[in-house]
């Protein structure tokens, strides 16, 4: 698509290999994890000027309501919410994030849309930043910066491996795929190209939504 | 925590079904209020009362409650 890319991520052997798989060129990483203050300072003084930046890092947490303590909140809260927001903040005041940027939040659709069984503490920290993703919308306005959430329904990456799924991968594609109108569960491509959407031109009229890329599963 | 113990502990996590339903020998996946709900419980307790985590495949790879504890005690 023409940009060039500053890739993140906390494990510097995936990053680097995500940096090789990458097309065109100019593209950089900086290892960083998010779930550090000083690493986020770090990652902000490291960036150059951007026009855009995609928030994808984030952790799973099952459990249900019944034993959802303060460590589980916190620690997903600290990653899925707080640091997305406070690497926001230092892009723009290290005016990183230049005028008439595009910023967008990968939420979901359980918290804001939908919710389903052991998904609570999931759930909360993606509505907090489909809410905090309006107020930022309406004040970067000024400066013509765009603001939007990007709802994903299931998307089988690594982060199945982390929660406590009570079904493999492919059971879950086998059980799960009926669910959803399109007849299949979402792959990274599906979100790349709405973050794609989200971050060009093509959506320059598009401020404060969050987009639902469901595979029809809202619907139903 | 003993067997038993541990089949008092997996039989509180449940609201509909009687004490009676759970022994040993019980294939927890076969009671009517089996649930991903009930999974959940079951992994919290077990983090909770006997400080050991067990994961959603240790759960599917388990039949009965007797399995399931000693799987846990391997641990």
């Amino acid at each position: 698509m023409g940009a060039k890319l500053v890739i993140n991520g906390r494990n510097e052997a995936r990053l680097l290999e995500t940096l090789s798989m990458l097309e065109g060129e100019g593209h950089s990483a900086v290892v960083a994890d998010m779930s550090l203050q000083e690493e986020l300072d770090m990652l902000a003084a490291a960036v150059p000027a951007l026009n855009g930046c995609v928030h994808c890092a984030g952790i799973p947490k099952m459990g249900s309501v019944k034993y959802l303590d303060r460590g589980t909140m916190e620690e997903i809260l600290n990653i899925n919410t707080v640091a997305p927001i406070v690497l926001t903040s230092l892009l723009l005041k290290k005016k990183k994030l230049q005028k008439k940027s595009s910023i967008v939040f990968i939420s979901s659709i359980s918290g804001v849309f939908t919710a389903n069984t052991g998904e609570a503490a999931y759930a909360t920290s993606k509505g907090a930043i489909s809410g905090y993703a309006k107020t930022a919308a309406f004040e970067l306005a000024a400066q013509g910066t765009r603001v939007n959430t990007i709802c994903p329904a299931l998307v089988p990456t690594a982060i199945l491996e982390l929660s406590n799924s009570m079904f493999s991968a492919d059971q879950l594609k086998e059980t799960m795929y009926d669910r959803y109108p399109l007849k299949r569960l979402g792959t990274p491509e599906d979100i790349g190209y709405a973050a794609i959407y989200l971050l060009s031109d093509a959506s320059s009229w598009v401020t404060g939504i969050n987009l639902v890329v469901d595979g029809g599963y809202t619907l139903a | 925590m003993t067997l038993d113990e541990f089949v008092q502990a997996f039989a509180a996590e449940f609201d509909e079904t009687p004490i009676e339903a759970f022994a040993p020998a019980t294939v927890y996946k076969d009671l009517d209020e089996w649930s991903s709900l009930t999974a959940l419980s079951i992994i919290a307790m077990v983090d909770e009362q006997l400080e050991k985590r067990i994961s959603g495949a240790d759960i599917r790879s388990s039949d009965t409650i007797e399995d399931l504890f000693n799987a846990i005690e391997s641990k």
